[in-house]
Parts: C-alpha cells; structure tokens; sequence
C-alpha cells in the first residue's frame, strides 16, 4: 500500500484541493473596497465579522503541523505530550481580557503590526525594530514546519518527492499574492467543515474498533501513561508540564499571524466573541491528540503495509497510518485533504503576517519612509512571495532541514515571548522605558538561547536549581522573568535619566 | 483607568485547575475507561469556555 498510490483516496484528495484553490483566488472578489493599500489586501480591509474571523482564527493557530505535532507527542512521548490541551485553554482569557484594547488601538491609530504600536506607543524606533525582527524569524520556520505536515500527508497517499510540496506551495503563493487574507478566510471555512467531519468520524469508528478507550489507555506503557511524579528535590514532570502550557499560552497571541488574523476583524466585539467560541477548536485538538494514544493501540507502527512511512517519516506517520489503516479509502482522501488544505490557510496567513512586519517595520521605516500607499502594497506583496518561496527552498533544498526546521520553531516560541513587555504591558502603561525593554528582550533572547544551546537545542526544558530544588522549567517562563527583571530595574535608571518621551497614542484609543 | 470589576475573577480558575498538575495527575476515576488525567483537562475546555461568557454578557451590557 504504501508502494502504490491510493487511487480512490488520491481522487477524492485532488478534487477537494482543486475546488479550494480555484476559492481561493476567487476570494480577491469579496467585499473588495478597491482600494489600493495595504490594510485591505494585509488585513482584509478589517471587516470580518464573528464566524470568518473563528473561522480564520482556527485555521490560523490550530495549523496542520499541529494536527500532526501533538497526536504524534502522545504516541512517542505519552502524558507529557497533552500540554497542549491546557496550553490552548489558557489562551482564551487572556485573548479575552487583553486582545481587546490591542485591536483598539490598532484600529484608532492604522496600525498593521504589534511593530507599529510599539513605535507609536514607545517613540522608540530601535525597539520597533527589534519587535518586527523577532515576529519574521519566529514565524519563517512555522512556515516551514507546514510543509512537513503536508508531506507526512502525501507520503501516505503514495506520493513521495518534492514536486506535490512545489505545487501546493505555488497554489498558496498565487491565492496570497491576489487575494491577501480574504484567501485563507474562505479556505479556512472549507478546511474546517472537513477537520471537523474527520475529528467526529474518528471519535466515533476508531474507539469501537479498537475495543474502547478503557483497551486503549492499557495499551499506553504505564510510565508514560502519567507525568513522573516530584519527588523530595525535584519538582518533577508536572513543573515542566505547567510551565510548557502556560508560556505556550503567553506567546500564542504575540506572533505574528494571530496578531495579523485579530487585525482583521470587525470589532472589539468579534475579538471577545471569538475568545468565548474559539475553545470548540481546543476540544477538537484535544481528540485528535487523543487519535495518537489510538495509533499506538492499534500497532500499526509493527505492520508491513506502512513500514516505509514509518521509516521515512518516523513518528510522524502514526496518524497517517491509523487513518489509512481505519477509515474506507474514499474518506481517507477527505481526512488527508483536511489536513494539508489546513497547511495552506496558516502558510498563508503566516506569510502576509511576515510580509506586513517587513513593509512596515523595515521598508517603510529604514528604506522608503515616503512610499506611496500604493508602492507599499506592492512590497507587501512581493514579500509575501519572497517568504513562501524562501521557506519551500529552505525544506526541499537543504538536506536535514526539517530537524532545523523543528528546532528553530521551539527557538521562535521562546523568542516570540520576549515581545510580551513591550506589546502587552505596553498596552496598561508606559512606565516601562524603551531602552530598559530593549535591555530586557536582549536578555531574554540571549539566555534562552543560551538555555537551549546547554540541552544541544533539542528540549526546550532547562532544569532551574532554586535553593536545592530541581525545577525543570519551560525556557519561555525562566527567559521571560529574566527580561521582566531587567526592565523594571532598568527602568528606574532610564526614568531618572532621561527625559520622557513622545506617545502617539490616546487614552481613549484603548476603550 | 478602568475600576476592576468582580466578575473578572472568573478568568483565574482555568489556571488554577490546569496549574495544579499534582491534582489530576492520577489514573482513578475513570470516564468510559479514558484515565482522569485526560478527561479532567478535556473537560476544562468547555468549562473555560462558560466562565468567559458572563464576562461577556456583562462587556456588552455596559458598552455603549
């Protein structure tokens, strides 16, 4: 199976993806103003209301990596790997008390970026600078990450090579290059019906198959069935567990994609709405991180049917395997369908989220600062370009690209959340001084980095000695308190020092 | 700025409840054979989700 293309399931895949990229560059048509600049193709015009904006939001964060990611952690690694369960719902109240106020003021003042509010909010170019860099490096190899969820994908339907990645790659770079993100939000509809359909399909075959979930969890090695337990100098598994969740939390909101997707919709209004409604996505994440303890009870990992897609894709393959192996082959093409258009709609919309970063942030403020609204439309776009082609060369070009690939994905996690004092507390005062936040991000990047380096840069977990207790933290939290320190002291200094400096925005721009 | 409102509390339980690993990290109870561990996180998705709501209602009872 595994030799042969699946005709039936390849059939029902082509025309599903045929169907939704002749959508997505229809999709430029919609609710279009005309207007040349960059808030309508960058930001859809900031017009999507509640059910687009869930829509694109879902499609935005619950990425295709994910869907392969997390299933593929509670295989190979077991308890440890549901963090992102409660990473997802610790998400949700701070999208709901803090996002608001940043769409605000984003909206009263034109802002296309976190970048543009830091600079109006801070006057502080060097640091807006560094807000922008940060956002384009986390997000590059996010980029990247999806095309290996799409190749998983197609090597389970038979096709293996670069030519399908190409293919795929050119159809995102098209519908994003004439549609902006109108492209990604009717996508994301498309992708979500089929997610959804194939969460539930599964939920309901692969459980009475496989004898129930109680057969299911006895077939879990029982260590990894639980995070180890603290012990007397050790704070175990669980500080690790919690920190993970948490920071992945704090750092959600600040890349650049998500910041893009809240940018663009209606209202405040649909920010809180969308905080109340957008958990129905964590509860499908949560079963499909489930579908990874059902591949392992189902040992398809030990048949010969799917022995190669093991060996050329590792654990990644587990969910792959186990649909082929469950579902009629017809609704394998849906399932598989699902999951690389759900690669395009976050590919897209990381790449306009990365192009709005360089047109603002860099090419406005260093090279043109007089361009046209027009001209700095074009750049946007050409950007958006430059970046999908740089990701696809970055994977097919470079060989061991995807374990790089992984690896600089942690670093852009730990990275994202050194942005967390300038952009959110940012958004409650000014107290904080440019420099001093700057200081502080350097920090935080430095000695995460650091932290990683110390664990060959392959877990993002550094055990922290507090007074003789071993405490196994998430680098994000231990990097992130680091740059808290350094600029509240630093702070103080500058305060004293220094004059105060301009803000360009209002109180009443936050309300 | 903005006097704070009581009914913001309700954004802190999620936190404690999944903060607390030692709590839930246990097998018993079972719910249809699926381990407390993960139908206690599972079931703190909708419950997160109905906690969010009265902050809305009363959000948008003052608004304009």
């Amino acid at each position: 199976m595994a030799q042969a293309p699946n005709m039936t399931a390849l059939a029902v895949f082509i025309v599903l993806f045929v169907s939704v990229a002749v959508l997505g560059l229809f999709a430029a048509r919609w609710h279009q103003s005309g207007e040349a600049q960059i808030s309508e193709w960058g930001l859809g015009g900031r017009r999507f209301g509640t059910l687009i904006t869930w829509f694109l939001l879902g499609g935005d964060l619950y990425t295709a990596y994910t869907f392969i990611a997390v299933p593929t952690a509670l295989f190979g690694q077991g308890a440890s790997g549901f963090f992102a369960v409660p990473y997802t719902i610790f998400v949700y109240p701070i999208l709901f008390a803090v996002f608001p106020r940043l769409w605000s003021v984003a909206r009263a003042n034109g802002y296309v970026t976190a970048a543009d509010f830091v600079r109006g909010r801070f006057g502080s170019g060097a640091l807006a600078l560094a807000i922008a860099v940060t956002g384009i490096v986390a997000t590059m190899p996010y980029i990247a990450l999806q095309l290996v969820g799409m190749e998983v994908v197609l090597g389970g339907l038979g096709i293996h090579g670069h030519w399908p990645l190409v293919i795929a790659f050119a159809t995102v770079a098209a519908f994003t290059y004439t549609s902006g993100l109108r492209a990604p939000a009717i996508i994301a509809v498309v992708k979500d019906l089929l997610i959804y359909t194939t969460v539930i399909a599964a939920i309901v075959i692969i459980p009475g198959e496989l004898g129930g979930y109680g057969k299911i969890f006895a077939s879990v090695p029982p260590a990894r069935l639980l995070l180890a337990p603290p012990t007397a100098d050790n704070l175990g598994q669980g500080f690790s567990y919690a920190t993970l969740a948490l920071g992945s939390a704090l750092a959600l909101f600040l890349y650049p994609h998500a910041v893009t997707g809240l940018f663009g919709s209606a209202s405040r209004h649909v920010v809180r709405r969308n905080a109340v409604i957008l958990p129905a996505y964590s509860l499908a994440l949560g079963l499909i991180a489930l579908l990874g303890t059902m591949a392992l009870a189902s040992g398809v990992q030990a048949m010969p049917a799917y022995a190669r897609g093991f060996k050329l894709f590792g654990a990644n393959y587990a969910v792959p395997a186990l649909f082929l192996q469950m579902f009629p082959s017809w609704f394998v093409g849906v399932a598989f369908a699902a999951i690389v258009i759900g690669a395009l709609v976050p590919a897209a919309i990381m790449s306009i989220a990365s192009a709005n970063l360089f047109t603002r942030n860099i090419y406005r403020e260093y090279v043109h600062p007089k361009c046209s609204p027009a001209n700095e439309l074009q750049v946007a776009k050409i950007a958006a370009l430059v970046t999908l082609v740089g990701a696809l060369c970055f994977i097919i070009g470079l060989p061991g690209a995807q374990k790089f690939a992984i690896t600089l994905q942690l670093l852009g996690g730990i990275w994202i959340i050194q942005t967390l004092p300038s952009v959110l507390i940012g958004l409650y005062t000014r107290w904080l001084h440019p420099i001093a936040l700057l200081a502080g991000w350097a920090a935080g990047i430095v000695s995460a980095t650091a932290m990683m380096a110390a664990k060959g840069f392959v877990s993002p977990i550094y055990a922290l000695n507090i007074f003789g207790v071993t405490a196994p933290c998430y680098d994000a939290i231990s990097s992130l308190a680091l740059n808290l320190a350094v600029s509240v002291v630093l702070s103080f200094v500058f305060n004293a020092m220094l004059s105060t400096r301009e803000d360009a925005t209002a109180v009443t721009d936050y309300v | 700025m903005t006097r704070f409102r009581p009914i913001y509390l309700l954004l802190f339980p999620p936190y404690i409840a999944l903060l607390w690993v030692g709590f839930y990290n246990r097998v018993e109870p079972t719910l249809f054979g699926i381990p407390f561990f993960y139908w206690y996180q599972l079931l703190w998705i909708p419950l997160g989700a109905l906690l969010l709501y009265p902050i809305y209602r009363a959000e948008e009872r003052r608004k304009d």
